[in-house]
């Protein structure tokens, strides 16, 4: 029988891999961010899974504890790496790195050219 | 008591001071002097109990591991703390005249936020160098990396933006990598203390787990490691962010964040899991290594820009770091040359900080008299700077690994090592990797020394220029005299390796 801790993982690790798609095939700053942020929360809901898998049965809550502090540190790092882009989007009116933008003829979404925010 | 105050301030001192320096405008410079003079009492209680009493233990809040955080300062953590501790100082003093908001006129931005973020990359370094909890260092390398990438991107121009984010993109990577390892190790043993899982001696066969998971756990942690530490292949983002960089923050960034998770490396490898290091995961990690001196050395020598040059040359100087792990890892730990590999590698990693830091802080005072770093504009700065060309000279018989510098100390031991253990690769690489340095370092030495048709370069202050002399000086000391800080970093390390070669 499949438990729910199993279904938690599996779910885990499917977001993993996801974002680690979308992290790799992804120009687009943002979108790279926001893939981090998928494959963050992956990793969390695996984390937490294994919070079920003690050998007395009860739950251990270390990892919850640990979770919230990662989400917290993920979150500062958003924070930056979006103000990071805003202001090279507000110079370069690009919102990929040069070296793609030269692989990809200007950006991978024809939106992006459009209006940079002032 | 008073150690224990004192392990803590280490870590708390820094902290405090750039929260101050937030709030409190204008005062940056000083509050980063003071929180100097924080450590530095800090270290001096520190350093005499260390060697009287040996390793120095506290649990925080009185909570014990595995529920609780442990700080542990051991002669090799002291080592890399003393060290940080000497560039940090020399960076803060340096960086005045750039970062300093001067009388009369408006505080900058980038004026504002240099000194909080230089002090929270160090409270975040030396959290590094003394946590024994997995998680407890993941929030350390975040901190360290948040720090440093907005350090990178601190001038606000499109090139050091792109470079920020680069390195930003990279590190969030091998943040993930190393968080997804922690989440499996935990599950395997639960638990993240370092002492804890030595003492399960994971990957002997007595543990729990299963050795597949923890090889896959201890991969992940490994390969995220190595993206912070800008080991090869996961390089490309160092060159470009160190060198784009102010010279004070080049110095920080090239010199000691790419050791913290440097060390992390060691500790979990040495201490944690020394049972779990198989033959052909080590000789992986060397043969980066490897792969990273050469390459790194080959691009240092085609680069037309000064800090470019300095910047591919941390890029092969981390590599050397690296062998070590062949040398001295898995089977070969019980073996007598494994000691002297060891306290190489360590030996290795603190001159470079130290020689590091003098090149870039020297690149800093070039470009004050010159305008820029290409090389064509250096011509005739050795009698211009003679003091600056003095100290990029000694960094660079440290680098190149020159008696009687730290970096020789380093590199002597690590080849006696290589050839003791019959690895004679990893002692040519050692080899070829200090004749390409010399080349790579002379290029500029040259030109600076060569004459000059017309000379005219912009004063710099005499206090700017003596700062790299003294960080130069103490890499050629920490060979000099390197019998303390040998018998220093012994205190607490693994026990299987004590007696080395003499």
């Amino acid at each position: 029988m499949i438990t729910s801790a199993t279904i938690f993982g599996l779910c885990g690790a499917a977001l993993i891999g996801l974002g680690l798609y979308g992290f790799v095939t992804q120009v687009h700053l943002l979108r790279r961010l926001l893939a981090f942020n998928v494959i963050g929360s992956g990793i969390f809901l695996l984390f937490g899974a294994t919070a079920a898998r003690t050998p007395t049965g009860a739950t251990d809550p270390v990892p919850q504890a640990l979770i919230i502090t990662g989400i917290v540190v993920a979150l500062a790092a958003t924070a930056l790496g979006v103000g990071l882009v805003l202001a090279y989007v507000r110079i370069s009116g690009k919102a990929c790195l040069p070296e793609d933008a030269d692989t990809i003829d200007g950006g991978p979404h024809p939106s992006s050219h459009e209006d940079p925010p002032e | 008591m008073i150690l224990s105050l004192a392990l803590v301030a280490l870590v708390a001192v820094p902290l405090l001071a750039a929260l101050l320096a937030v709030v409190v405008p204008r005062r940056g410079a000083l509050i980063a002097l003071l929180g100097v003079a924080g450590i530095a009492t800090a270290l001096v209680v520190l350093v005499p109990a260390l060697v009287r009493q040996g390793v120095l233990s506290l649990s925080i809040g009185g909570w014990n591991a595995p529920l609780g955080i442990t700080l542990r300062l051991d002669g090799l953590g002291l080592a890399f703390l003393s060290m940080v501790a000497t560039v940090m100082a020399a960076v803060l003093v340096s960086a005045r005249p750039q970062f300093a908001a001067r009388a009369g006129s408006g505080e900058t931005r980038s004026q504002w936020a240099f000194w909080p973020l230089a002090l929270l990359l160090w409270s975040a370094l030396n959290v590094a160098f003394l946590s024994r909890d997995l998680f407890n260092l993941y929030v350390a390398l975040e901190l360290l990396t948040v720090a440093a990438v907005a350090l990178v991107a601190i001038e606000g121009k499109a090139g050091s933006l792109a470079a920020g984010l680069r390195y930003m993109m990279f590190a969030l990577a091998g943040s993930l990598a190393y968080l997804l390892g922690v989440a499996l190790l935990y599950a395997g043993h639960g638990t993240l203390d370092l002492t804890l899982l030595a003492a399960q001696g994971i990957g002997s066969g007595r543990s729990g787990g299963t050795a597949a998971a923890d090889l896959i756990a201890a991969g992940l942690i490994t390969a995220g490691l190595a993206v912070k530490t800008a080991l090869f292949p996961f390089h490309a983002w160092l060159p470009p962010a160190h060198s784009g960089a102010p010279a004070p923050a080049s110095a920080m960034l090239s010199a000691l964040v790419p050791k913290a998770s440097f060390l992390i490396l060691i500790r979990l490898w040495f201490e944690a899991l020394p049972e779990l290091a198989s033959p052909v995961l080590l000789t992986l990690l060397g043969a980066l290594g490897a792969a990273a001196v050469l390459f790194g050395s080959v691009l240092a020598l085609r680069q037309s820009r000064l800090k470019l040059i300095v910047a591919y040359s941390t890029v092969a100087q981390i590599g050397y770091l690296f062998l070590v792990f062949p040398l001295a890892g898995g089977d070969s730990f019980a073996q007598p040359w494994a000691a002297g590999a060891w306290t190489g590698a360590v030996f290795q990693a603190l001159s470079h900080g130290l020689a590091k830091a003098a090149m870039f802080l020297c690149a800093g005072v070039w470009i004050i008299a010159v305008g820029h770093d290409r090389l064509d504009g250096m011509r005739g700065l050795a009698t211009a700077t003679p003091m600056t060309a003095f100290a990029f000279a000694l960094a660079a018989v440290s680098l190149v690994g020159l008696p009687p510098s730290g970096g020789f100390t380093a590199k002597y031991l690590m080849l006696t090592s290589a050839f003791a253990s019959g690895q004679v690769v990893w002692g040519a690489v050692l080899v070829v990797g200090g004749l390409l340095s010399a080349a790579y370092l002379y290029r500029p030495l040259a030109l600076a020394f060569a004459k000059a048709d017309t000379p005219t370069f912009a004063p710099v202050s005499r206090r700017l220029q003596l700062v790299p002399l003294l960080l130069a000086l103490a890499a050629i000391t920490l060979g000099l005299a390197s019998q303390t800080p040998f018998s220093l970093i012994q205190i607490g390390r693994p026990a299987s390796a004590v007696e080395g070669l003499e």
